[in-house]
């Protein structure tokens, strides 16, 4: 793993000793509320319903047990006692007080992490793959790019105050697990015919109250150039991204009001001088940054051939564990969404339980991943019954992954200023009322993604089943979109008609869930594909009852 | 008034009396540049560098309008005048932070100029405290 040079550690470090001072200043009166609003909000704390909230950092979703364990040790001492995990590979504690703020920062350097650039109009955390380096149909780990872009980011004079803010994710899998179409710059690492390293590049990706899916505004870009070309993208929408509306600010506007061809040639014009004048980054910094990426030496016994007959291990298996590039490994997904609980939050306890599993069973790495679930992404499969036996105590195996109860949920009303609705409580009833994993398995593959206000910090437009929550005169009303889809495929999903209201959207699902059980030609045929061959009509009857029309025959 | 602060702190405003400034239009305008008299430059927040480029020889300082604090661009446009060439002053004049005050100076802005009411709630310690360390882009891009 990438660990911190002192450059890194003297400038987090730094940063904690100036907010230090800073909070001083808010504390005694020195400081107004408006002075300290935005020096907060760079160092990642919010102000919410109920409390202050720190949004922490975990770079490309990487993190081994030392620093899991801190994240413990912080929810427990200056927290509740349990941390969420986001859908932007953060964590966010919600109760922590101002002043312990600093000491938190402080703890969190300790082992090599921060908060910063997670919040604000600037360049966000990048995300990852949360798969990266374990995955079998991977081309290349994206995590080195991902540091890369990290570091040039942090702190960047020219970029701290864009129209708006700025999410870069990256993929090095034809499988897009990052829904880098969703971000503001999205990269592919491919190949060109010759065999070179590149990246396919996407801008304008977004979702909140405008969806859109990112466009491809470089096929094929040398790696070497990547950092003038984010240069040139970066420098090109800060000067001529909207200032005028937040709302019509970030990139994906401007993309669509200039026209991708016009917008391509201004950033190619701005690439080539900054091609020309930047030279090239420092040989020495990126072979550090590789060597921090080098994979583990591999555990080369091979994988037990015999059957699994524990019933439970075998579902944990079939729904949790995913090929590895050694096949004597796997990767495996330990599940935050116990049925009933909220989506993404992990107690101390687990969170001690996950890095212990890291250090023994998974070469001390563990991911986050956007769909708030931690990944022990190198577990030889001769070690999987051990990890799912001390996972099962810990009330972590729930066999779930990528079924109906693996919901995303923003923290809408339960914590959200911004909030119009509950969505935590849905995603919990839902998963409640399907509970039986065995028929959550027969339902097969079906992402439900909640928001609680038009931000869309659920994903709920690329859910296949998608879930906004709105106010319609203070009452929450809960519109379905159908058919989204954040993969290499990505689809903003369509709405299905009227709303529902909180105690109608539950039942509003279980008959959407019933209809593609009728309607598919099988069991391998799941909710998605279902609703790309049917289209929306028949799940529009079955939400709403069949419409006689005088036209029908 | 305006307070000038440079990376060593309060300064007097040492742009002589009878140096001429234009806004940047004029340029193109064909308004008669002085002969003698040094040359400012009022650069419009919306104007591109590179029109700038064919007098960035006759021109000593430019100045750059800093509307409000949540307004980035005009870090963009220093950044541009100097790897167009430009190497005459730079002066970020208007709404600027302290903790902006190390981003302007990387960027290539020389002085900023803020409003005397605002040098009043920052003064001049805030300003000299700024830490002027390496930034990760120095790094990174050694050659730059
Ligand atoms: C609770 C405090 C939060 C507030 C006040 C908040 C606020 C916002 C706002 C205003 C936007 C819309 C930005 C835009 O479209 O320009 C947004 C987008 C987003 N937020 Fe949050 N958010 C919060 C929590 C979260 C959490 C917990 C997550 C992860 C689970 C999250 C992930 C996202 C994502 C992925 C977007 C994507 C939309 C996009 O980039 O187009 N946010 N948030
Ligand atoms: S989607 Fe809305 S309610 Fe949910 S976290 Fe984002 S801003 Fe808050």
């Amino acid at each position: 793993m990438y660990s911190y040079s002192n450059f890194d550690a003297d400038f987090v470090r730094n940063r904690v000793a100036e907010f230090r001072g800073q909070v001083e200043r808010r504390i005694d009166g020195s400081l107004t509320e408006d002075e300290f609003k935005p020096l907060r909000l760079m160092n990642g704390l919010y102000l919410q319903l109920h409390a202050y909230m720190l949004r922490v950092a975990v770079p490309y979703g990487t993190l081994n047990g030392r620093q899991m364990r801190q994240l413990a040790y912080i929810a427990e001492t200056w927290d509740k006692g349990y941390g969420h995990f986001t859908t932007r590979q953060n964590i966010q504690f919600n109760w922590p007080k101002l002043q312990d703020v600093p000491d938190i920062l402080d703890a969190l350097a300790d082992v090599g992490m921060h908060a910063i650039q997670t919040s604000g109009n600037c360049i966000r955390n990048v995300t990852a793959d949360h798969f990266a380096g374990a995955a079998a149909d991977e081309i290349e780990d994206p995590r080195p790019t991902a540091e890369l872009i990290r570091q040039w980011s942090t702190d960047h004079p020219e970029f701290a105050y864009l129209p708006r803010k700025f999410k870069v994710a990256v993929t090095g899998s034809p499988n897009d697990r990052a829904v880098t179409k969703a971000h503001d710059i999205g990269l592919r690492m491919v190949r060109n015919d010759a065999g070179e390293p590149g990246y396919e590049v996407v801008i304008g990706g977004g979702l909140g109250r405008t969806p859109m899916i990112g466009k491809v505004v470089r096929d094929f870009l040398p790696k070497a150039d990547l950092l003038a070309y984010l240069e040139a993208i970066l420098q090109v929408y800060n000067l001529s991204g909207r200032r005028d509306n937040k709302y019509k600010a970030r990139i994906k506007i401007l993309v669509h009001e200039t026209g991708l061809d016009e917008l391509r040639a201004r950033i190619e014009e701005v690439f080539s001088r900054q091609q020309r004048l930047l030279g090239e980054v420092d040989p020495g910094i990126v072979a550090r940054i590789d060597a921090g990426f080098t994979p583990p030496v591999w555990d080369t016994r091979p994988a037990p051939e015999a059957p699994v007959l524990d019933a439970g291990l075998r579902s944990f298996i079939d729904t949790n564990v995913v090929a590895h590039k050694q096949p004597q490994y796997g990767i495996v997904s330990v599940s935050i969404k116990p049925i009933g609980g909220t989506p993404g939050d992990a107690t101390s306890a687990q969170m001690r339980v996950l890095a212990d599993l890291a250090e023994r069973y998974s070469h001390d790495e563990l991911r986050i991943s956007h769909e708030q679930n931690v990944i022990l992404p190198h577990v030889h499969r001769a070690d999987i019954p051990a990890v799912y036996a001390e996972l099962r105590m810990a009330g972590l195996a729930t066999a779930n992954i990528g079924l109906v109860s693996d919901i995303i949920a923003c923290p809408g009303m339960d914590y959200c200023a911004l909030a119009t609705a509950r969505s935590i409580p849905i995603a919990q009833q839902i998963s409640e009322s399907f509970a039986d994993l065995d028929a959550q398995r027969d339902i097969g593959p079906l992402k439900i993604k909640i928001s609680g206000c038009i931000n869309a910090c659920g994903h709920h437009h690329v859910g296949h089943i998608g879930i906004l929550g709105l106010d319609r005169a203070g009452v929450e009303n809960y519109q379905i979109t159908l058919g989204g889809d954040g993969t290499e495929t990505a689809t903003i999903g369509s709405r299905t008609g009227p709303g529902f209201a909180y105690d109608e959207i539950v039942p509003a699902v279980e008959r959407l869930i019933e209809a593609y059980l009728d309607l598919r030609e099988g069991p391998e045929e799941a909710f998605l594909a279902t609703y790309r061959r049917l289209g929306l009509e028949p799940f529009k009857a079955a939400l709403y009852g069949v419409e006689e029309r005088a036209d029908a025959a | 008034m305006t307070q000038v602060i440079d990376k060593t702190g309060f300064v007097a405003d040492e742009w002589p009396e009878d140096g001429v400034e234009l806004p940047f239009d004029a340029l193109w305008t064909g308004q008669d540049l002085p002969i003698d008299q040094p040359l400012a430059v009022r650069f419009d927040i919306f104007a591109n560098p590179e029109n700038l480029a064919p007098w960035f020889d006759k021109v000593d300082m430019v100045v750059l309008p800093f509307g409000t604090s949540a307004d980035g661009r005009g870090f963009s446009l220093a950044r541009q005048l100097r790897q167009l060439g430009y190497t005459g002053l730079i002066r970020a004049q208007g709404h600027i932070l302290v903790d902006q005050f190390r981003a302007a100076l990387r960027v290539g802005i020389d002085q900023v100029a803020i409003s005397d009411e605002q040098a009043q709630r920052n003064p001049e310690e805030q300003w000299q405290s700024v830490s002027l360390s390496e930034g990760y882009q120095t790094r990174l891009f050694a050659a730059e």
